[in-house]
């Protein structure tokens, strides 16, 4: 029997790499991307739907199309990307709950994955160094994104308490980075000028945009269910991932982190909501145990790896302080050399 | 950007007798991967390039030419497992806990990196969050001292936290309450030695004579010290008094076999007053053989 996957978010670029990825699938038949705006790119090899989040266009897509598999990767991350704060919630929240009411009608639904992150756990003073699945939040997410998925995450459990019958898998993202992907924080390391926390230097977590989906397509064709983290290994130190992108960097206390980001960045899809600075301040990192046992996933790039991938795509390095410091340290050397010809 | 570099794996740094003095390439490649962001830190934000090459070296002096510390036992203390080192607490600012670690990796034969565990109002002050983490503390917690410990990591811990270090000069050596022993159970679940550890002198580097507690609470700080110097002498009041210091690691306690008691609340407040009574006998024990407080 072949299988028909529903991915919604196909749009954007990661909803479009997962799409791509599915369609080379041979143990697929049919991939259906679904989106509230048209691919920037075709997708070639899948069937494109647009479905506004008020229709209940995706249950007649779920019937038409027997759709046994939905992959939800709908849900947005800055206010930016949907234009405005209320749309971003009802896209995220309300288009939720609109697929999974589909879901929750169909007859040839039987599984479903989520994408979500791992911006759902907060981020402060009182965080274990790392958190695992069963560990509920210390300092739950308030507003934005992380409270978007919170809520998002709380329809998938309703969703999965009334159709046992239906598998279903999420997946907590560590920050998605890659030479191509456009996110909050790609936006906020290339800056040219970036404000960081004075007295703080949070732990940050990266996952490779490659990476990522081939941990969603792994939760499409396995047979195991649950929640996962997913991550690259090891973390990167803020003030180290500035160094690494070569860009000066300007330490302000968290409170005005805030107002000088939006003054430094007013355009940008760069985010400095509550939440956001929380997370520059404190960190977070998620242990990866469970997705290596159960879903025998590994990301192929640690978070080091991939935020270099990432600098390497954009014309960024710390390549100047090197020669800096190279021509410094050569200088003293001759100088000292030159001392030592005398004496 | 350049790949990230390989950063040389030097055997002898973790197994020298003593530090080596820096060399001017040592100090050339150790600015090049910090201008270049190209060093280590691990998942608790443990930098171990800049607590060697920076930290420890600036703690060095103090332990060596100040307090002039004389370190024992370091024979119970495991080259290659994990153990939790409990020890007293005292002297108005943690200085005792920064002495054990560099006594530990200067010291020990293995030069163990200690783990510390801390409160969480380290974590939420500016500036003494960032260090504490790079020197490689954690929160304490069940799931990072857990971790850890089965990691194999040597972990410290000062369960007297600042009711230790933030009581009256009159007080010294009294051992505070222990809290609800979560370190041991930590222990027992991870199966790791707990070491009874005395620090003596710590007491003496600034003695607490009066809290001003009211500008504490101003400040959000625990306690506002008032020592003989300080806050009369100004920043020269910061200058601890450079006591004799002796830290006694003492005969582990194994719990290998224990670990089903450490859900059993009655065996875990007996270890952990176990562990308190010999801490306190080491420390009355080391008082008497001191001779000199300075």
């Amino acid at each position: 029997m072949g299988r028909v996957v529903l991915v919604t978010g196909a749009a954007r670029h990661l909803g479009g790499l997962m799409v791509r990825s599915l369609v080379r699938d041979p143990s697929i038949d049919r991939v259906v991307g679904v989106d509230v705006v048209p691919p920037r790119r075709p997708l070639l090899g899948a069937q494109f739907i647009r479905a506004y989040i008020r229709n209940p266009v995706i249950g007649r897509v779920l019937a038409d199309e027997d759709v046994d598999t939905v992959v939800h990767m709908g849900v947005i991350a800055t206010p930016r990307q949907a234009g405005g704060r209320t749309a971003m919630k009802d896209i995220n929240v309300i288009g939720t709950m609109q697929l999974l009411a589909a879901c929750q009608k169909s007859a040839s639904v039987s599984r479903l994955i989520v994408k979500s992150t791992a911006s759902v756990y907060g981020a402060g003073p009182k965080d274990p160094a790392l958190f695992t699945e069963d560990m509920s939040p210390k300092h739950p997410p308030t507003s934005g994104w992380a409270k978007d998925s919170l809520e998002v995450e709380g329809y998938v459990r309703g969703f999965a308490r009334r159709r046992p019958d239906v598998g279903v898998t999420t997946l907590r993202l560590a920050n998605v980075i890659g030479p191509r992907v456009e996110t909050a924080m790609t936006a906020y390391f290339t800056l040219p000028l970036i404000p960081t926390v004075l007295g703080f230097d949070a732990r940050l977590q990266f996952v490779h945009e490659d990476d990522s989906i081939s941990a969603l397509h792994r939760a499409v064709t396995s047979e195991v269910t649950g929640v996962f983290n997913v991550a690259g290994d090891g973390v990167l130190a803020l003030s180290q991932a500035v160094l690494r992108t070569g860009r000066p960097a300007m330490a302000v206390p968290s409170a005005l982190l805030g107002v000088v980001g939006r003054a430094v960045a007013p355009t940008r899809l760069v985010d400095f909501s509550t939440e956001q600075v929380r997370f520059l301040t404190y960190g977070r990192a998620i242990d990866t145990g469970r997705v290596r046992r159960e879903l025998a996933f590994t990301a192929k790039r640690t978070t080091s790896a991939a935020f270099d991938e990432f600098i390497g795509g954009h014309d960024l390095g710390s390549g100047a302080a090197l020669s800096v410091l190279d021509g410094a340290a050569s200088a003293v050397q001759s100088i000292l050399r030159r001392g030592a010809l005398h004496a | 950007m350049p790949d990230a570099r390989v950063i040389p794996f030097d055997p002898d740094r973790h197994h020298g007798a003593t530090p080596d003095e820096p060399t001017s390439e040592g100090i050339v490649d150790f600015l090049r991967r910090r201008l270049t962001g190209t060093y280590v830190v691990d998942d608790f934000g443990f930098d171990e390039d800049l607590t060697d090459h920076v930290l420890i070296p600036l703690l060095r002096p103090l332990f060596d030419k100040w307090f002039r510390v004389d370190v024992r036992g370091l024979e119970h203390v495991p080259s290659t497992t994990g153990a939790l080192v409990v020890a007293n607490h005292s002297g108005t600012i943690a200085l005792d806990a920064l002495m054990t670690q560099v006594a530990l990796r200067d010291r020990h034969p293995a030069h163990r990196h200690l783990r510390m565990l801390g409160a969480d109002l380290v974590f939420q002050t500016p500036f003494v969050s960032e260090l504490a983490r790079k020197a490689g503390h954690t929160l304490a917690c069940m799931p990072d001292a857990r971790r850890l410990l089965e990691r194999g990591e040597l972990v410290g811990v000062w369960p007297e936290g600042f009711k230790g270090i933030g009581k009256p000069y009159s007080e010294r050596y009294k051992l505070q309450r222990f809290g609800r022993g979560g370190f041991v159970s930590a222990a027992l679940r991870a199966g790791a030695p707990i070491i009874p550890t005395a620090i003596i002198g710590a007491e003496e580097t600034y003695p607490m004579l009066g809290n001003i507690a009211p500008l504490a609470r101003l400040l959000g700080l625990p306690y506002f010290p008032v020592t003989p110097t300080f806050p009369w002498l100004g920043p020269l009041g910061l200058v601890p008094l450079p006591s004799r210091w002796i830290i006694e690691f003492g005969e582990p306690v194994h719990t290998e076999d224990l670990a089903d008691q450490a859900d059993d609340p009655m065996a875990v407040l007996e270890l952990t007053d176990a562990v308190r009574e010999r801490i306190q006998q080491s420390l009355y024990r080391l008082l008497v053989q001191r001779d000199s407080t300075y």
